[in-house]
This record gives structure tokens, sequence and C-alpha cells, in this order.
């Protein structure tokens, strides 16, 4: 620690702290543009010069470090005459064109320009003009703005991991740009546009919709991955306008991911519904909100009387809130329904009775940072949580092993220390093979029933690579991501995910689909257990059954089955053969309509009040920012007066922080624990035929309200449908780049162009999901058949 | 992958290491021996100098590209440097490129004149090249030779205390 003084003010600091943050910490203002406390320090805008004592000429206090007996001055004269010349100068090219740029109003050369600027300019002569560059649907550009202080170019080289601006030419002719012509194509590319200081880099879908001074902010969460990002929501005339991050230092810090801040877009989407639809005889009727929910309660009623309530099946949103999820298994419960899931797209349940509490991250979100060593299984982190995925590209650039298993070779804009690309059925295989090898290594004792397993399982180099990476590592983490949720063999990857785990000494942790996939489980929206951690006895359907079981009856809320779950074609034909299906949406989509009988207008995130708990298992509650719209509700209100007309027992909550407050106090202290017993999985797969095909949901197409997303969808990560498959196997069917094919899986046959992609394993192809008319595909994972045209 | 972690290319751009013979990587890797490990980003400048001598006093994004491929650092980092530099010619030039001094001292022992003559021989303005393709006219900033002001520099070669007359010799004297 060292003494300094600023402004007289005394205060003990950091040694090697710069004098900036000293003076940010004691709440001296500063001006700057460059800094960014989240990037490396560039001084090169000068603005943060300041008088220091003995010193000959002023600092950047940006670029200096403080030392014992500093005496630093923020305003005196010398102070005040340099950051005025300096503002004289950064005034010069810029254009005076505030009236009509977006960023007016929140403009931190503007509002430094207040504090340090001339009202008249010196400068007689001609200004600049820099053209404008295309970056994609998310970023506007106007370059002449520009004042060049790099930390858009920082971010991607230091946090983005793709450094895609550069300052081209020099002196006067010096720009911003990508040089050819090309959008930016990372997943947190938006953060550029919170960065910038000046109005060169602002949002297009947000363009001259609405002034800074008119939007109100709102605190509130991301609802689109497991971290649960903070959030500011920006609202004029109750309607959302913007979505900006908002800092937590232990969740998102400054960042947000695009997905986060662009999906909003969803929320006032055209196809909204606003009021409570009722199907009569096949023709739709808007109604009221009695006459619906007495027709969804009747005819629920009706199932039960005639085919027994274990006949009706609830499909839930991962992101629903926890007390939609509470209020609405309480309910199904009460009714004798058991068959409750919100592991939408998971396919193997086997194991489900030795899951943990709830499955959860097995660390902080900060401690990812920090990590020496992780095994990832099954993960597109970049894409999947961005933010996550920034965390661990810290942690691998200060030299941390990272490791994937994964079916896809995807990018990462990290150094990838081993990698395992397989197919998907092969996953449990390749693992075991590193359980041996960890066995071999660290000479640990095998648990019972392992030797069998892994009989026919040989090691190789990489293998024994990837066990002592993890046994040699202090702080080693094994995650399962999001498609090893959705392997067929999931439980044996999660059991041999354990056993190395605990043979290496190392947490397990999950990243989890939705985002608030770790309320489903602490409020019961399971199957097989209660909220209270009760195991449910009778013979429950989980997520994936209850479509198999031809189920007469269906309750959803916030999906759309055959966009969300883990069988399309499944999902689409279980709707159209059940007698009775209500359900609670946002929106009236085709499929829906289709499908349902009744439709509830129900609110999303940003008009209702929630809790989500994210995947560290930290519960974060949110207020509504804007009224309902139309005639849509909450939904937990709903589910609460369908208690009420189904008279159930204590269903009188008056507030949704009621409904919290309840289950906090049976969940509020629950700690999981994702060390599981050791159980023999079943057997590795070994012969594996037929090509197989991997699903990869697109970022922009988990849930309904990033579906309707116009910008995102304009992106490079919003993928068409297509066939993506390998050289060797291309070359083997006879297919060529852009050719047509033939895809049959199921019952399900499309016909997709196909794009020769080398990031997949042998025997495997990877189709998005289909969105093509009313033609879906079968599951992750499993056969398909291709057929050139 | 470099140090910092950062990527290096797109998964669908085309590798264009083709463009690079043998001896210009021979060369290259010369360079890259200067520098540590992790840090072949500094061997960036001559690894352009050796390109564009190869390709006849100029670049291209493609050379570019590939420049940056080999050295394993984003594209737009080589852009940077390639813009940064006036050496570094970013459209054909001619057989051979005249850079004339205009800075101070030159200025003031007369380059303007030195300009005006040489514009009015070869018949071309500054940035252009005649249409033999045998010269390319460059106006320059100090090129550190003010003791012999007013210069300019052809190729590799400085020439000083110039004349109108000076001028034609020189000139006359190349192929």
């Amino acid at each position: 620690m060292v003494n300094i003084q600023i402004n007289g003010k005394m205060l003990e600091v950091e040694n090697g702290a710069m004098v900036i943050e000293a003076a940010d910490e004691a709440g001296i203002k500063i001006p700057r543009f460059c800094y960014h406390k989240n990037l490396s320090i560039a001084a090169n805008c000068r603005m943060c010069l300041v008088d220091v004592e003995k010193a000959a000429k002023p600092l950047p206090a940006c670029a200096t470090p403080v030392t014992e007996g500093m005496i630093i001055h923020t305003q005196s004269p010398k102070a005040i005459a340099a950051q005025k010349s300096v503002m004289e100068f950064l005034l010069i090219n810029h254009p005076l064109d505030c009236p009509i740029c977006d960023q007016g109003g929140e403009c931190e050369l503007q509002d430094v320009a207040m504090g340090y600027g001339d009202d008249v300019s010196r400068y007689s002569e001609k200004k600049r003009v820099v053209a404008n560059k295309n970056l994609g649907p998310l970023i506007n550009t106007d370059m002449t703005r520009c004042i060049h202080c790099t930390r858009c170019v920082r971010f991607g080289e230091e946090i983005a991991g793709i450094k895609e601006l550069g300052m081209t030419g020099r002196g006067e002719h010096a720009e911003i740009g990508t040089y050819v012509a090309k959008t930016v194509s990372s997943e947190l590319s938006g953060n550029v546009i919170d960065l910038c200081p000046v109005g060169a880099l602002t949002s297009k879908p947000f363009r001259y919709s609405a002034r800074a001074w008119e939007l109100r902010q709102f605190d509130s969460i991301a609802p689109h991955d497991c971290l649960g990002s903070n959030i500011h929501v920006h609202t004029r005339q109750d309607k959302v306008m913007r979505v900006v991050p908002k800092d937590n230092e232990a969740i998102n810090e400054t960042w947000l991911s695009d997905r986060d801040r662009f999906s909003y877009e969803g929320l006032n989407s055209e196809e909204r519904l606003q009021s409570p639809m009722v199907k009569y005889n096949g023709e739709w009727q808007e109604t009221d909100w009695d006459t619906a929910l007495i027709a969804a309660v009747d005819g629920l009623k009706n199932i039960v009387a005639s085919a027994g309530a274990d006949n009706i099946g609830m499909l839930m949103s991962p992101s629903a809130t926890l007390e939609e999820m509470f209020l609405s298994q309480k309910l199904m419960r009460a009714l004798g329904c058991h068959n409750i899931d919100h592991r939408l797209r998971q396919q193997d349940f086997r194991d489900q009775d030795n899951a943990p509490v709830f499955p959860w991250l097995g660390q902080s979100i900060e401690n990812l940072e920090q990590v020496d060593a992780a095994l990832l299984i099954g993960s597109n982190l970049r894409k999947d949580q961005p933010i996550a995925g920034h965390r661990i590209r810290k942690a691998a650039i200060a030299d941390a092993k990272i490791m994937f298993i994964n079916p896809v070779d995807y990018e990462f804009l990290f150094p990838v220390a081993e990698k395992i690309i397989t197919d998907p059925r092969q996953m449990g295989k390749e693992l075991g093979a590193v359980a041996k090898a960890l066995i071999e290594v660290a000479g640990v004792t095998a648990p019972e029933g392992l030797k069998a397993l892994l009989e026919n399982v040989v090691p190789t180099e990489q293998h024994k690579l990837i066990a002592s990476n993890l046994s040699n590592a202090n702080n080693a983490t094994i995650i399962l991501g999001l498609s090893a949720h959705t392997n067929p063999d999931f439980s044996t990857l999660r059991a041999l995910a354990s056993l190395v785990a605990e043979m290496a000494n190392c947490t397990i942790g999950y990243l989890t689909d939705g985002a608030n996939s770790s309320g489903g489980w602490l409020t019961g929206a399971i199957p097989h257990r209660t909220h209270q951690q009760e195991k449910v006895s009778s013979k429950n359907l989980n997520a994936l059954e209850m479509l198999r079981s031809g189920l007469k009856a269906f309750v959803l809320q916030g999906i759309e089955p055959e966009k969300d779950c883990a069988d399309h074609a499944l999902a689409l034909n279980a709707m159209e053969q059940a007698e009775f299906v209500v359900a609670l949406s946002m929106y009236k989509s085709e499929s829906l309509l289709s499908e349902a009988n009744v439709l509830l207008p129900v609110s999303p995130f940003t008009e209702t009040s929630g809790t989500f708990v994210n995947v560290e298992g930290c519960w974060q509650s949110f207020n509504a920012v804007v009224e309902p719209l139309g005639d849509s509700r909450p939904a937990w209100k709903v589910w609460r007066v369908l208690g009420n007309l189904f008279n159930v027992d204590d269903f009188d909550y008056l507030s949704s922080d009621e409904v919290r407050d309840e289950v906090h106090s049976f969940a509020g202290s629950v700690t999981a624990d994702n060390k599981i017993a050791w159980k023999i999985p079943n057997a590795l797969q070994n012969n594996v035929d037929g090509v197989v095909r991997i699903v990869d949901t697109s970022i922009y197409s988990i849930d309904p309200i990033v579906r309707r997303a116009p910008s995102l969808q304009q992106t490079a990560d919003a993928r068409i449908p297509a066939i993506h498959i390998g050289e060797e196997l291309a070359t083997r069917i006879g297919l060529m780049d852009a050719d047509q094919a033939l895809v049959r899986q199921g019952n399900g046959q499309v016909t997709l162009p196909v794009i020769i992609d080398d990031r997949l394993p042998k025997d495997s192809v990877l189709i998005p999901p289909c969105e093509m008319g009313e033609t879906y595909l079968g599951y992750e994972s499993s056969v398909v058949e291709l057929e050139k045209i | 992958m470099s140090q910092s972690g950062l990527s290096t290319k797109t998964k669908s751009s085309k590798s264009k290491l083709h463009l690079l013979a043998e001896e210009v990587r021979a060369e290259i890797d010369q360079e890259l021996t200067k520098y540590p490990n992790g840090w072949s980003i500094s061997a960036c400048m001559p690894a352009l100098r050796i390109v564009q001598d190869a390709n006849g006093g100029s670049l291209t994004t493609e050379l570019m590209d590939a420049v940056a491929e080999y050295l394993g650092v984003p594209e737009i980092s080589v852009y940077e440097v390639a813009t940064f530099y006036s050496m570094y010619e970013l459209k054909p030039v001619g057989r051979h490129k005249i850079c004339v001094c205009t800075n101070i001292s030159c200025m003031l022992c007369g380059s303007d004149g030195i300009v005006e003559h040489l514009k009015s021989k070869l018949g071309i303005g500054f940035g252009e090249t005649t249409d033999d393709g045998k010269f390319t006219l460059k106006e320059v900033e100090c090129l550190g030779a003010c003791g012999g002001a007013p210069m300019f520099q052809v190729g590799r070669d400085y020439h000083e205390n110039l004349t109108p007359e000076k001028i034609d010799k020189i000139l006359d004297q190349l192929d």
C-alpha cells in the first residue's frame, strides 16, 4: 500500500494501481475516453491528464502508477488547461451533429465537452469525413464521429478473442474499421456499443427509436441462459426499447451477450398473443379470461374424469420463473398428475433418481476464470453461455489447460489444450478412456463394475494427457454442457464424469438449459421428486415419455413443443394426437394455433415479477418493467387463479414475493452436492452403424423470444437449415457442396442444401432444427439416412 | 493461435499460404528467429517488405492475408501495419519508385522545383505511374538526409543535392 494525496484528500492505495483507479475508488472524477476498467491501458486519448507535483508536465492518470507520497491535482489550473487543450483537439474533427446522433444525451464526449470544451471553436479548416462501415445487423457505424480511443479494438482483442476491428492508416487518415468489408461475428459484439464513448458505434436495432432522456431504467435478469446476467431494461411509454448490461462482477462483469442484449425485439413481436383464445369446433375465438380459464379447467377436468389425471402431461419452459414452476407443479400434483418436466431437450433419464438436488455449476462463476484445468463435455461454451465462455477464456489465456470432448469441433478463440471430437454415440467411450487412463496415471482403485465396463477401451496418449492435466491441477473442474444433456447416453456421461472428477479430485459442474433449470429442480418441476425433495413413487413420465405415451392432454408453458423438445417430430405428433392442449404462451404461433385448444396469453420476463435461480444457485428476483401487453397476464397469476378454480388448498397467494418466500422457506438453504453415488452405467455403445444426426440448436433458436428477434436472426449464428457434412462422408455418399439432399429420420423427411463442414466427426451430420413448412425431423444423435437429389 | 489466444482466421476462409513462395517463406522464417516465441507479430514489418519485394514492389489484400496466416496473427493486425507505414504500397507501382522528400529542410532548399521538374519530365503527378510502367512518383516525409537536401530516394538508393540536370542523369541511367 502507498499513501497518496488527490486534491488534498489522503488516500491509501494498492501498490501498482494507476492514479485513475485510485481516483475512481475515492469518487474523484477524472475525464477519460480510452480508459476502461476491464480493458488494457492504451493512454492514447490524453483526456485524463492530471497535474502531479514535481512532474514537469501533466501526466495521464490512466497510465501513471501511484508512488509513495505522490501529490495529484485533478482540478489545478495546470490540469484544467491540459484537459481543455486535449478537448479542443478531440473536437477538431468531431462533427457537430449531436441533434441527429443516437448517442446524444448519453455521450461521454458530449458530457466531457460540457465541462472542458469551449463554447466557440477556433478551428475553421475543413473537417475530415470517414466512410461508414457495415459491421452487420447489430452495430451501426458513423465513423466520422470516432475519436480513436480504440476501446472497440481492444475489446475484440482482449475480451471477444477475435480481432476484427483495427486502426488503419495514420495521422489524419487513421480510421477504425475492418479494412476489408466484413461483419463482426462475435457473440459478444454488442458490447462495443456500450464501450464507444461517442456515437460512432451505436445499436442498429435501437437506432432513431428513442432518446436517452425519454427512457426509464429498470433492473432485471436476462432470461436466455443459466448465468442470469444482470441487465438494465430501458422503457418508454410502457414499451421495452432496449436492454443494456448492469454491472455485476460476480456474474457478467460489465458485459452482456448479444442474445441477452438484442432478444428484446422478440418482446414486441407482432406474434404476441394479446387475448385469451378458445377453439370451438375447430374455430378460434378471442374471448375474456373467465371464459378461457373455465374452458381450460373444464377440458382438464373432463380428461381427469374420463382417462385419469396421469393422462395429462405438463411441459414447462426451463426459462419459466421459480414462482411459475412452483405453482404449476403444485396445481398439477394436487390434481393427481405427476407428469411434470422442464428438461425438454434431454432424452436419457435413466439415472435421474441419482441426480443431485439440483445440477449446478459446482463452483462460483468467478471460479471459472481461476481454474487451471477444465474438461468440458459436450459444450459449445462460447455460444451456449457466452459469459461463461469469457470466464473460461480468461483462464485459458492464463495458461489453464482447457480440454473438450465434443461432437463438433467448435471454434473457441482461446488455446485449447486437448480436444476429442467424436460421434455423439461414442462420447461415453471417450470419457471412459479418460477414466481408465486416470486409473493408470494416478494409481487409484477402480470402483466396482468399472473394469468390466471399460474392458474394451484402450486409452490413447491424448486420454492420458487429459487425465494427467486434471489430476495434476490444483483447481480443476469437469463440466457437462448442453449437448451432454441432450446426449442419448447422458446418464453414462454423468456417471463417468463424476467418477473422473472424484478420482482426479476436481469439482464437477453442469451448464444447463434455459435460465432457471436450477429453479425447476428446486420447485419440483420434475416428475420424480416433489419440491420437498421427496421421491414420488408412482410411475411418472418425464418430458420424453410424455410425448411417447399418447397422453390425452397437455399443459404447456412458454414453449413451442416442436421446436423446444428433444424430438421435434415426436413432439408435433404428440400434440396433434392429444385431445386437449392448454398453452400458456407469449405468442400465437402457427403450430400452437393448430395444436392447442385453449391459449392463455402470459407475460414474458419484462411484464412479470419473478425469480431465476442461476447455475451457481444464486436467487435473482426481478420486477415487471412494463404493463402486460393487451390482456396478457403474469403466468404466476394465471396458475394462481387456475388453482382456485380447481379448489386446490393453500393457493391464495397475493404476490409473487409470497410464492418466492414460500419456496425459499424450504429451498433457500438447500445446498446441492454434485457428487453422486457411483452406479455402474449402462454398457458403452460399441458397434455403431449408420450416420448419426447432431442437432446443435442455434443459439438464436433456443427459446420463443430469441426466435422472434429479427436482428439476431440476421446474424451468422442464426443458421439456415442445411445438412453440414464432413468431406469424407460426403464423398462416400456422392454429395458436393451446395447439392440438395434428402434426409430421412424416423418418419420425417426433408430436402436441404449440403454444406461441407470440416468440424464434424466421422459418420455424423449436423442438421439444425428444421422449420421448413410442416416437416420436422427427429431427435439428437439418432440415425439418419441421406440421399442425393 | 497466437499467445494472446486470438483467433486468426475464420473457418470459412480459404488458405492463402500458397501465395508465398518457398524462398519468401525461408526469408520470413529467418526474421522470425529474431523474436521470442509467441511474438511472431514482431516479424510483420520485415515479412511485409519481403513479400512486397517479391511481388514487384506492392502488396495486395490476399498477400497481406497470407502474411497474417503465415505469422498466425489476425488479418487486421497486418492491415494496420501495412496502412500505417508509407513504404508499403497497396496499389501496383512502376519498376522505379521515386520518393521525393518535401519536408521542411528539402522544402527550404528548393524541393518545389524538384517536384515541378519531375512532374513535367514524367508527365505524372504524385501517386501516379507512367504509362510504360517505369516510374511511380511519390511524395514522402523526411527521409533523414537533410544534410543533402533536396533529396529523393529511387528504389533503395538515396540521391542528394538534387538539381534538374542531376535528376535527368539519374533517371536516364535507369532501365
